[in-house]
């Protein structure tokens, strides 16, 4: 197997040294071939995602798909100006210098996805890597194997050969990999396989990007109006069990709402999945099943808990074979049982009730900074509470998930959550060496740059550095002494 | 007092207490206040302006560095970094707005910067005034409580950091660890969240693998061989000028962006080694061993070190200029060799002394490849006139910086990125970037209760695929037509 990477690991350095894959036609040909393969093969690629993990197309095209279309356009779009040097400003005292930024590839680039969205976190890495001029090695998770199987089978012919390949394979597929020397690792998992990532890397200096996950919490203030509580439902409920059936590094955790409003949350989400999911969701095909078993049994291990499956007010039932679980709503489950301390990561909703609503910025503050953090609120001071004194990867009012979809803004983590933000230009950032180039002409020289030193040149130096520019004038003419 | 703070030892135990104490204090809030920031920029700023006498005394003792490179590369870029800071920290700390899309209408959004928390700074022994307070400037604009680790190599600087920075800054924030490989190792084991090191890439290494343990983002100020590609049709004497001014007189070629090696032309090396060898002359007079405008090389260690690239039976006959040595006080002329093979020990380590190795090539143009068969360095350097041979060296070769017609000025400038890539490091600073490094730019989305797509929740449908297709990709018309075709859902 190691032979085997070795090998075309090499070709693919040699077509970066080549200098091929810098042009911006190639960059160009290459993005306009995974446009191709999303819309040619659209079919498949929703038949693979219902397959892996039972995904709805309508949740496959909103999340994976059209996303990934979109954020194809947007590099094609903007990818002229993403590629161009960027003047810098240059103080006078360093006088006739020209400086610029001079974005390049890395080059060869290692990118690890994950299971639960499987296409969407394999091409969006991608995307950056090759709109920054890269090669590049794409290892899917063996988790989800037919969309695996599909990029690696289909995806090839809308591609580059000789620059991208895709390899399949699990944990020792992708730890052989990681042996290897990369210019830049992009991961997207849990914190436990990003350390043994880092570690990894941090043998070649390769830097990395870790996009890992975390509880994200919910907050939910008491919302008056009926408009806006039957919005804020919706979005949390999409925000939950309609994404990939919890399974998303930035879905919606836990929720945290104030005791007085706690029964009427309660109420109007127990109505809401039935309207979305139906009375029997297991038949609604609208929700993502568990990925696998053991994924399964870790969850079922959550509510094994006495005191975790007294607090279930909705759900709560399991269907091992089918893995299904179905949409849980508990209340108050202990914060010390594994269900408040480890990321869940599936279709369980634990509601912890607070005293204010306030107290849940001591609530978030105590604990591990999360991918993303939500607020329902129409309070601007609330808002700007959670703002100031959280910290998270990204917080969103009023929604969740959304903010995946906005190309302007960073998409990445802090603290456990990782580090490293890509989405719009920061993929082609996260992918780029921003090289400073300065020109200076050999006229005008700052003479009194060279030995031998005496107190004269030590004067001009105090004006230049404080850029005392008359001073610098004044001393330099001998007009002016210490 | 001095003694007894030596006395006690600092291992896993205390550093651990150290980063709980600090982490208490990043998490009263206090260090986040613009307030804050700019009052212990402003210390520093005392802190330099007071004690300037004391930092040139502790560099000459550890480098006897001369005064001049003392101001100019040291408290002279300490001045206009802490400047440049304090002017411009309110704009840095202010949100960024963001455009958004049709896919998030309607909404607004900014990136706001906030501090990363506890962080780390390990500085080395060759700038150790600058290398320390520098990253602890965009440390502490950032709003970040701050641990400085300062190089033993550098004893007196170390000891006057821990002792100055003790006194002019807020000691529940701001802490100076001195030691050696023992105390960075009980640093290096406790959680951060943000580490920033300068040296080399050996111990960049040991960096990384700890901060991994911990998910710790790091920034990786490393080194490397930076060359220096020399055309024939320039200005020789002001080539050479700076040339010397990135080299003998940038602490002695003790730089991580001094000119390491030169690669020239078959043609033109003689008239390069003669300039050479006037304008050293020039600068630091007819037996440059004794100049004391010179640095000296820092212990016996890297003497010996540099001795032995020396003695290198591969390079023997190679020296065309200077060679004497002097380890009683430290010294190693300025030295130039000219034509030593590729694998001789001096072009496989950064030499990082006075020591100068000249290559040749029969075109200008065969040096690129030279260049790119190793390892990525933080500068390449280039004298020529001709534009297509500049466009061509900014193309072709990667490294941290490129610098036509100059050496090693491009740190002076605080709106460049300063830092390496590949071998030579991860990450960058000064000016903005510093406060960068030190920052978490979180993205906030506002989105209101009105205007709610009721296609992006469960029960699918087919007329939905079709709306959402529209709404995603932002087109009014595809909208206006799944609106029409969209069956009750």
């Amino acid at each position: 197997m190691e032979l085997v990477h070795v090998e075309s690991l090499g070709k693919l350095r040699e077509t970066f040294n080549s200098g091929k894959t810098k042009e911006a036609s190639w960059r160009r040909s290459q993005l306009t071939g995974l446009l191709k393969f999303l819309q040619e093969r659209e079919e498949d690629i929703l038949m693979a995602l219902k397959h892996d993990l039972g995904k709805h197309p309508v949740e496959s095209y909103r999340d994976e798909v059209g996303t990934s279309i979109k954020s194809v356009n947007y590099a094609l779009q903007n990818l002229k100006y993403w590629m161009s040097s960027k003047k810098v400003k240059v103080p006078i005292a360093a006088f006739p210098t020209r400086a610029e930024l001079v974005p390049e590839p890395l080059g060869l680039v290692l990118i690890i996805s994950s299971w639960n969205y499987p296409i969407g976190l394999s091409l969006e890495p991608l995307i950056g890597a090759l709109a920054a001029g890269n090669t590049a090695v794409l290892k899917p998770s063996e988790l989800a194997p037919q969309t695996s199987s599909l990029l690696a089978k289909s995806l090839p012919a809308y591609l580059d050969n000789k620059a991208v390949k895709i390899i399949e394979g699990d944990a020792i597929v992708g730890e052989q990999l990681l042996q290897h020397k990369w210019d830049k690792i992009f991961f997207t998992g849990s914190p436990r396989v990003g350390r043994i990532v880092m570690s990894a890397a941090a043998k070649h200096l390769t830097p990395v990007m870790l996009e890992l996950g975390g509880k994200c919490p919910a907050v939910v203030d008491s919302l008056s109006s009926s408009w806006d509580r039957e919005v804020a439902v919706k979005r949390i409920l999409g925000g939950k069990f309609g994404a990939c059936g919890g399974q998303a590094c930035i879905g919606i955790d836990y929720i945290l709402v104030e005791k007085n409003f706690a029964p009427t949350l309660v109420e109007l989400l127990k109505n809401k999945v039935i309207s979305m999911f139906g009375d029997n969701p297991k038949e609604s095909h609208s929700i993502v099943r568990i990925v696998n078993k053991s994924h399964f049994l870790r969850l079922k291990k959550l509510l094994d808990d006495p005191q975790v499956k007294n607090s279930i007010v909705h759900g709560g039932s399991e269907d091992e074979e089918n893995l299904y679980i179905e949409p849980t709503i508990l209340v108050d489950p202990p914060l010390t049982a594994p269900i408040m301390t480890e990321e869940i990561f599936g279709p369980l909703l634990p509601i912890i009730t607070l005293k204010k609503v306030e107290d849940s910025i001591g609530f978030i503050k105590s604990r591990p900074r999360a991918l993303a953090l939500y607020v329902f609120t129409n309070s601007e001071t609330l808002k700007r509470r959670i703002i100031a004194e959280t910290s998270s990867g990204s917080v969103t009012f009023n929604d969740a998930i959304i903010q995946y979809a906005c190309d302007t803004l960073p998409f990445g983590g802090v603290g456990e959550s990782g580090f490293g933000r890509y989405h719009g230009k920061f993929s082609f950032d996260a992918f780029s060496h921003e090289k400073a180039v300065t020109t200076r002409s050999f006229l005008v020289e700052i003479w009194f740059r060279f030995p031998p030193w005496n107190d004269h040149k030590l004067q001009l130096f105090r004006s230049a550095y404080r850029f005392d520019y008359l001073g610098l004038l004044l001393v330099a003419l001998g007009l002016k002494r210490s | 007092m001095a003694e007894e703070k030596k006395k006690k030892i600092f291992n896993s135990e205390s550093a651990h207490a150290l980063v709980s104490e600090l982490r208490k204090t990043f998490n009263t809030g206090k260090t986040k206040s613009y307030e804050w920031r700019v009052s212990q920029l402003k210390n520093l700023q005392k802190l330099i302006e007071e004690h300037e006498k004391e930092i040139i005394e502790a560099l000459q003792t550890d480098l006897a560095k001369p005064e001049a490179e003392i101001h100019v590369g040291e408290i002279g870029m300490l001045k206009s970094s802490l400047k440049t800071t304090l002017k411009q920290l309110r704009n840095w700390m202010m949100p960024e707005k963001v455009k958004t899309s049709m896919t998030t209408f309607p909404s607004s959004a900014e990136i706001l910067p906030e501090p990363l928390g506890v962080t780390l700074v390990i500085s080395p022994w060759n700038y150790p005034i600058l290398l320390s307070i520098d990253p602890m400037i965009g440390a502490i604009a950032a709003g970040n409580v701050v641990v400085l680790k300062p190089s033993e190599v550098a004893p007196a600087s170390s000891s006057f950091l821990a002792k100055y920075l003790g006194e002019y800054m807020d000691s529940s924030a701001i802490r100076v660890v001195e030691g050696a490989v023992p105390e960075t190792i009980a640093l290096l084991e406790q959680k951060w969240d943000k580490i920033f090191y300068t040296g080399s890439g050996r111990i960049g290494r040991i960096v990384m693998s700890a901060a991994a343990k911990h998910l710790t983002p790091v920034v990786l100020e490393l080194g490397g061989k930076c060359p220096v590609i020399v055309d024939s049709d320039i200005n020789l004497q002001v080539a050479t000028r700076r040339i010397i001014g990135g080299k003998w007189a940038c602490n002695n070629g003790q730089a991580c962006v001094s000119a390491d090696y030169i690669i020239t032309t078959k043609e033109f090396a003689p008239k390069l080694i003669g300039s050479l060898k006037h304008e050293i002359e020039a600068c630091f007079g007819t037996n440059p061993i004794e100049s004391k405008d010179i640095a000296r090389i820092i212990n016996s260690n890297h003497f010996d070190r540099l001795s032995k690239l020396l003695d290198d039976e591969k390079v023997s006959g190679k020296i065309v200029y200077g060679g004497k040595r002097d380890k009683s006080c430290l010294r190693i002329a300025p030295t130039i060799l000219l034509d030593v093979p590729e694998d001789s020990l001096i072009m496989n380590e950064e030499i990082f002394g006075p020591l100068l190795p000249i290559l040749m090539v029969d075109k200008i143009e065969d040096s690129f490849a030279l260049v790119t068969s190793k390892e990525k360095p933080l500068a390449a350097y280039l004298f020529t006139n001709k534009n297509k041979l500049k466009d061509e060296f900014v193309s072709t070769i990667s490294a941290g910086a490129t610098v036509i017609n100059e050496v090693t000025i491009h740190l002076a400038v605080h709106t460049l990125p300063f830092g390496g890539v590949g071998e030579s490091g991860t990450g960058s600073y000064h000016g903005k970037f510093s406060f960068d490094a030190f920052s978490h730019k979180k993205a906030v989305l506002y989105r209101s209760f009105a205007g709610d797509a009721s296609v992006r929740y469960p029960p699918y449908s087919n007329g939905k695929v079709r709306m959402l297709k529209a709404l995603i990709n932002g087109s009014i018309l595809g909208i206006i037509l799944a609106l029409f075709k969209l069956s009750k859902d």
